[in-house]
C-alpha cells in the first residue's frame, strides 16, 4: 500500500516557514496562540484552496500563487495614505490600516461618540477577553475554509471595534484598508465589529492599493450583530495594482429580528476574490446581499457566499451585476442552505451579468440547499449582452453610442447600488462606477481614432 | 426635406429583402402619411431612416436637406434633424427621464456645436412641453418609461419630440395603444408642433389617428414600395375598401 504524502507547493512550504519564524512574535494570550496553531493545522492538512474544491473551483489559488511574497512587517508609504484619505474625504469614523497595520496618526478615534469603542486588533488579541476565540472563529459554515485558517493562523492586525446595545451611530465606521504596494508583499488581517441589541450603525470598509507592486492579500471582516440591530456594510475593493491577489472574507453573524445589508463594488482590482458567510442566530431576520463587479482587462472577481438560514422565518436577498469587458472573468457562487427546521424562510438570489465583448466570461453558479419543507426560495441567473434595442433608442435621441452604452451600464449597477441606504456611500459608490464607465467611454474613442 | 430614393434594404442576417425601390418625397411643412398593411415594410422604413442597424441598404439613398444621411449613426442622424416617435418606446431601468433628456438635449447641441443647456433653463423648458401634454411631475421623475401606461409613453415621445425640436419628425403607429382620450392629447401634441420648416411621416394602419392629425398627402405602401400617392381623401377610401386591391391580404 503506498503512502501519500501530499505534495505542498512553494509556496505552501514557504507559509509554513512564514509562520514557524513569526509564530513568536505575532500578538495574542495562550488561548490565540491555541486558534493560531490550531487553524495552521488545519491549512497545512488541506493546502491553499485550489480548483478540485467545488467552493474554489473558479479561482485556483494554489495557481495564483506561485510564491508566498513576505509577511508585512509594518505601514509604508504614509505619506500617500494621507493623500488618499483626504481624497475619499470620508465622514465617518476612521479606521486606517496600513499594510495590515493600525496607524493612529491616520485615524479619527480622539473623539468617539458615546456607545462605541474601538481597539486595535493586536490589543484585543492580548487582552485575553473570553470571548475572543469564539468571536474570530464567525460562522460554522466557514470553519473549513483553509483561506480563512491561513488568515486566522497569520492575522496580525486590525480593528476591534464595539457597539455597545441600543446605540445608534450618526456616523459610519470606516475601516480603511490601504496597501503600499512599495515591495512585493503579502497581508494577513482581520477586524472585528461586535454589535450590542437594537444597535444601529454603517460600517464600511475599503481596500485599495497605493503603489504598483503586486500585493497578496488574505483580509477578513467579523461582525457579530445582536438581536433588532441594524447593520449596514459597504465594502469597497478597488485600485488594485496589477499581479495582485486578494482574498476578502465577511463573516457575519445576525441576531434575531435584525436587519443586515451588505454591499461590494470591486472595480480595478486584478484578481479578487469575495467570500460572504452569513449566518442567522435568531429569527424574523432579513438579510440583503449585493454587489457591483466592474471588470476589464485580464481582471478577474469571484463572489461566493454561503447563507445559512439555521432559524426559522428568516428573510435573504442576493442581488450582484457584473459588467465585464476585455478579457475579464466573473464569477459568482452563491449557496443558500436552509436547515430542516428554517421554516418559512423566504429566499431570492440574483446573479446578472453584462458582457462587453468576445473574450469576457462569466460563470453564474447560484445553489438552494433545502432541508425545511415550508419555504420560498427562488434564483435567477443571468449572462447576456448590452440590450442593442435600448442602445438604438438612447442613440435615436442624439446620444453617442458610447454615452448611451455608459447611460445603460450605469443604470445596470444602479439597480443593485440603489439598495444602498447611507446616501453619501451610495454617492461614493456611483462616482465610482462613473468614473470607471467614463475611463471605458474614453479608451473607446480612442481606439476608433 | 426628405428625399427617399430607390431605396432596397434587407434584414442584416437573413435574405429577406423588406423595401424594394422605394420612392418618397416629404417636403419642409408637409404632413405625409403612409398607410398600408401590416408585413408591408412600414416600421423597417422609420427604422432605416433613424439608422437602425438590423438592416443593410442594398441601394438607393435617404437624403435629409440634400445630405446622404446612410453612412451616419443614429446619433448623427438625430443631431441633423430626424426624430422617430417609436412604436414601442424602451424601458430604460435606472435611467431618470430628466437625466435622460438632459443628455439627449445637450448630447445634440453638442453635435450641433451649441453650449449646452443651463440647468434652469432646461427645467424651465421641460415644465412647460409636459405642461402642455398633461405629463406630471412624478412620471418625469420616474424610470425612463419604466411603468408608463401605452398613452404615457407616447405622450413622453411628443415630449421629447417637443424638445428636441427636430426638422423631420416620422410617428410610427403612435395611435397603437391609445385610448380615444390618450390620442386626442398625442394629436394635439404633434398638431402644436407643426411647422413650415418641419416635416412630418406618420406610419399608421387605421385612417383614425389622421382624423385628429391632418395630412397633406397620403401614401399606400404595400411589398416594400409607395404604390399611389393622393391626398387626404385617399386615406377615407382606404378605410372602405382596405388593402386587398393592393395584393395584399388585409
Amino acid at each position: 500500500m503506498a503512502i501519500v504524502t501530499p505534495l505542498k507547493t512553494a509556496a505552501e512550504q514557504q507559509l509554513a516557514q512564514q509562520y514557524a519564524d513569526a509564530k513568536a512574535e505575532l500578538p495574542g494570550g495562550p488561548a490565540v496562540r491555541k486558534l493560531r496553531e490550531d487553524a495552521f493545522a488545519g491549512f497545512e492538512a488541506k493546502g491553499l484552496p485550489h480548483r478540485r474544491l467545488e467552493s474554489w473551483r473558479y479561482t485556483d489559488l494554489r495557481a495564483l500563487l506561485r510564491e508566498a511574497r513576505p509577511l508585512a512587517t509594518g505601514p509604508g508609504a504614509l505619506d500617500a495614505a494621507r493623500a488618499k484619505l483626504a481624497e475619499l474625504a470620508l465622514d465617518a469614523t476612521v479606521v486606517t490600516l496600513v499594510d495590515g497595520a493600525f496607524v493612529p496618526e491616520l485615524s479619527s478615534l480622539e473623539s468617539l461618540p458615546e456607545g462605541l469603542s474601538v481597539q486595535t486588533l493586536a490589543d484585543a488579541l492580548v487582552s485575553g477577553r473570553e470571548d475572543l476565540t469564539r468571536v474570530l472563529a464567525g460562522p460554522s459554515v466557514a470553519a473549513d475554509d483553509s483561506g480563512l485558517m491561513l488568515n486566522a493562523a497569520l492575522m496580525r492586525d486590525g480593528s476591534f471595534v464595539e457597539i455597545d446595545a441600543g446605540v445608534a451611530l450618526d456616523k459610519p465606521i470606516a475601516i480603511v484598508r490601504l496597501f503600499s504596494g512599495e515591495n512585493e508583499i503579502s497581508v494577513y488581517g482581520r477586524s472585528v465589529v461586535l454589535v450590542g441589541d437594537g444597535a444601529k450603525a454603517t460600517v464600511v470598509e475599503i481596500n485599495a492599493c497605493l503603489g504598483q507592486a503586486p500585493q497578496q492579500l488574505n483580509v477578513a471582516l467579523v461582525i457579530e450583530a445582536g438581536s433588532e440591530t441594524e447593520i449596514e456594510h459597504i465594502r469597497l475593493v478597488t485600485d488594485q495594482s496589477e499581479g495582485s491577489v486578494g482574498v476578502f472574507s465577511l463573516l457575519a453573524t445576525v441576531g434575531a429580528h435584525a436587519k443586515f445589508d451588505s454591499f461590494a463594488l470591486v472595480c480595478n482590482a486584478a484578481t479578487v476574490r469575495q467570500q460572504h458567510f452569513v449566518r442567522y442566530a435568531g429569527e424574523h431576520t432579513e438579510v440583503g446581499l449585493r454587489g457591483v463587479n466592474l471588470l476589464g482587462g485580464t481582471e478577474h472577481s469571484d463572489v461566493t457566499l454561503i447563507v445559512d438560514h439555521e432559524v426559522p422565518h428568516g428573510t435573504s436577498r442576493e442581488l450582484f451585476k457584473s459588467i465585464i469587458g476585455g478579457e475579464g472573468t466573473g464569477v459568482f457562487q452563491g449557496k443558500v442552505i436552509v436547515r430542516q427546521h428554517a421554516q418559512k424562510t423566504d429566499g431570492g438570489m440574483k446573479s446578472n451579468a453584462l458582457l462587453l465583448n468576445d473574450g469576457a466570461s462569466m460563470f453564474n453558479k447560484p445553489e438552494l440547499e433545502i432541508f425545511a419543507d415550508d419555504v420560498v426560495c427562488g434564483h435567477g441567473a443571468t449572462v447576456a449582452q448590452i440590450d442593442g434595442e435600448q442602445l438604438f433608442y438612447l442613440m435615436a435621441r442624439g446620444l453617442p453610442r458610447a454615452q448611451a452604452e455608459a447611460l445603460v451600464l450605469q443604470a445596470f449597477a444602479g439597480e443593485a447600488a440603489e439598495f444602498i441606504a447611507d446616501e453619501n456611500m451610495r454617492a461614493l459608490v456611483m462616482s465610482k462606477v462613473e468614473a470607471w464607465l467614463a475611463a471605458r467611454e474614453t479608451a473607446s474613442q480612442v481606439s476608433d481614432v | 426635406m426628405l428625399e427617399i430614393r430607390n431605396l432596397v434594404v434587407k434584414i442584416a442576417d437573413e435574405d429577406k429583402q423588406i423595401l424594394n425601390g422605394l420612392n418618397l418625397t416629404v417636403n419642409d411643412g408637409e404632413v405625409a402619411a403612409i398607410m398600408g398593411p401590416n408585413g408591408s415594410g412600414k416600421s423597417t422604413l422609420s427604422y432605416v431612416i433613424a439608422g437602425k442597424e438590423d438592416y443593410e441598404v442594398l441601394d438607393g439613398e435617404i437624403l435629409l436637406n440634400g445630405e446622404n444621411v446612410l453612412e451616419m449613426e443614429a446619433d448623427a442622424r438625430a443631431a441633423a434633424g430626424i426624430f422617430l416617435a417609436f412604436q414601442y418606446p424602451l424601458e430604460i431601468p435606472g435611467v431618470a427621464t430628466m437625466t435622460f433628456l438632459k443628455a439627449a438635449m445637450n448630447a445634440q447641441r453638442k453635435a450641433r456645436g451649441e453650449d449646452e443647456l443651463l440647468t434652469p433653463d432646461f427645467i424651465k423648458q421641460v415644465n412647460a412641453a409636459a405642461d402642455k401634454l398633461g405629463i406630471a411631475k412624478d412620471m418625469l421623475r420616474r424610470p425612463l418609461n419604466v411603468g408608463f401606461s401605452g398613452g404615457e409613453k407616447k405622450r413622453m415621445e411628443i415630449l421629447q419630440m417637443a424638445l428636441l425640436s427636430p426638422s423631420m419628425c416620422i410617428l410610427d403607429e403612435t395611435d397603437s395603444g391609445l385610448d380615444i382620450d390618450a390620442l386626442r392629447i398625442v394629436a394635439e401634441g404633434v398638431n402644436a408642433l407643426r411647422a413650415k420648416n418641419r416635416g412630418f411621416l406618420v406610419i399608421t394602419h387605421y385612417q383614425r389617428l389622421l382624423d385628429h392629425i391632418v395630412p397633406d398627402t397620403v401614401h399606400v405602401m404595400s411589398q416594400g414600395k409607395i404604390v399611389r400617392t393622393g391626398g387626404k381623401e385617399l386615406a377615407l377610401e382606404l378605410e372602405k375598401s382596405g388593402y386587398a386591391s393592393y395584393g395584399e391580404a388585409a
